[in-house]
């Protein structure tokens, strides 16, 4: 069991060693004029809106997830006021896969 | 207390960093975000590493954080900056931890690191050499810590403040969706318990609502008590020292207590009671 709770640094989460069968992952990269954009976060909410986690974008842009099945939306922050959502749906067994142009 | 003295700005900040008596203490669980940048004379405080017991479940001692401070440079009467990042969820925990050992001047940062990062704030990667000092704590003040038996005696009849978010306090999520989902604590929460996520507390740049806005989230639409004892508790202890810090620095509420053994215990606890399924 993981002892903290905090989100990692690098917001992409490795997948090595995750059983996928039993996790909903949403996993994605975060575009901006063709290249990755390295400073801004990634923020899961539920269906009534409510903030689920956050992720600091990682040095390639990346996100991940590991949600539960069903609807989510994920919001990007970025420098500038950006604030742009995206809806996405998890399921077990598969890595939903969302990049999103701002 | 006023809502300045328990909480600065980043333009505070960036003009009083450098005085002599203020220091910068960065603090999260992963500190990797430290050592790529950092504002400028900050030193890191690693959630982990230095506040825990390495051994048992505990947070450390007092001789193991006057040892801590002495170590940073960090002086009884300094006035400390605390910020990280999780939207100061670490920094949150280590306020409440500055304060049950009795460090007399202590703010945070509001919006932590991402505020300053969204603002498109100087990091730097220099770390500061701050002299070692003689830091002398208090007694730990327990009475704004909960343990396990005072929740189980507080159903019912105290506020029960679970900050977690909504698909956790209903079962659907054992964990933050940052993190791979494990299953070693049983889901649900404690029975009647209020579901007042710590995220609603917060804008979307992590800094705190108004003071007006957060009594009304607490009081009128969670249907608190004020006049009532308080246990706020999440999952490991951090963000409800997030709501800990709304409600007791914040507001002024009395007798609020941080559970940090929250559900990590409560949910491996052997014969407690636990609900499933939405607020009510």
């Amino acid at each position: 069991m993981t002892d903290g709770c905090g989100a990692p640094a690098d917001g992409a989460a490795s997948l090595a060693g995750v059983d996928i069968d039993s996790q909903a992952v949403v996993q994605g990269q975060v575009i901006h004029d063709g290249s990755a954009v390295t400073t801004g976060y990634a923020r899961l909410l539920n269906h009534g809106g409510d903030f689920v986690a956050e992720v600091p974008l990682s040095d390639g842009g990346g996100f991940t997830f590991f949600a539960a099945p069903g609807d989510w939306t994920v919001r990007v922050l970025a420098p500038g006021g950006v604030s742009v959502d995206r809806p996405v749906s998890a399921g077990y067994g598969r890595v939903a896969k969302l990049d999103i142009v701002i | 207390m006023s809502r300045s003295d328990v909480l600065t700005g980043a333009d505070w900040v960036e003009a009083h960093r450098s005085d002599p008596g203020v220091v910068l203490v960065e603090v999260d669980e992963d500190t990797s975000a430290y050592d790529k940048g950092h504002i400028a004379g900050a030193v890191k405080i690693d959630w982990k590493k230095d506040l825990q017991d390495p051994v048992r479940r505990d947070f450390v001692d007092k001789t193991g954080f006057e040892a801590l401070l002495s170590g940073r440079g960090i002086a009884n009467d300094d006035t400390v900056v605390l910020y990280g990042g999780n939207n100061n969820w670490f920094a949150a925990y280590a306020y409440w931890y500055f304060r049950l050992y009795g460090h007399r001047s202590v703010k945070l940062l509001d919006g932590g690191r991402k505020k300053w990062e969204l603002d498109s704030r100087e990091l730097v990667e220099e770390v500061p050499h701050r002299p070692r000092t003689s830091y002398v704590a208090s007694e730990p003040d327990t009475s704004i810590r909960a343990f396990r038996d005072e929740v189980v005696a507080a159903i019912g009849k105290q506020n029960l403040v679970d900050v977690r978010s909504p698909d956790e306090f209903s079962g659907k999520l054992l964990a933050p969706a940052h993190l791979p989902q494990e299953s070693a604590q049983r889901p649900g929460h404690v029975p009647t318990a209020k579901n007042v996520p710590w995220a609603k507390s917060a804008n979307d740049d992590g800094t705190f609502k108004s003071d007006d806005d957060l009594r009304a989230l607490y009081r009128d639409e969670a249907g608190l008590d004020f006049d009532r004892a308080t246990i706020a508790y999440c999952r490991i202890g951090e963000r409800s020292a997030h709501t800990w810090f709304v409600l007791h620095e914040l507001l002024g509420q009395g007798n609020v207590k941080n559970y940090d053994g929250s559900w990590t215990e409560y949910g491996s606890l052997v014969g407690v009671p636990i609900e499933l399924g939405d607020a009510k």
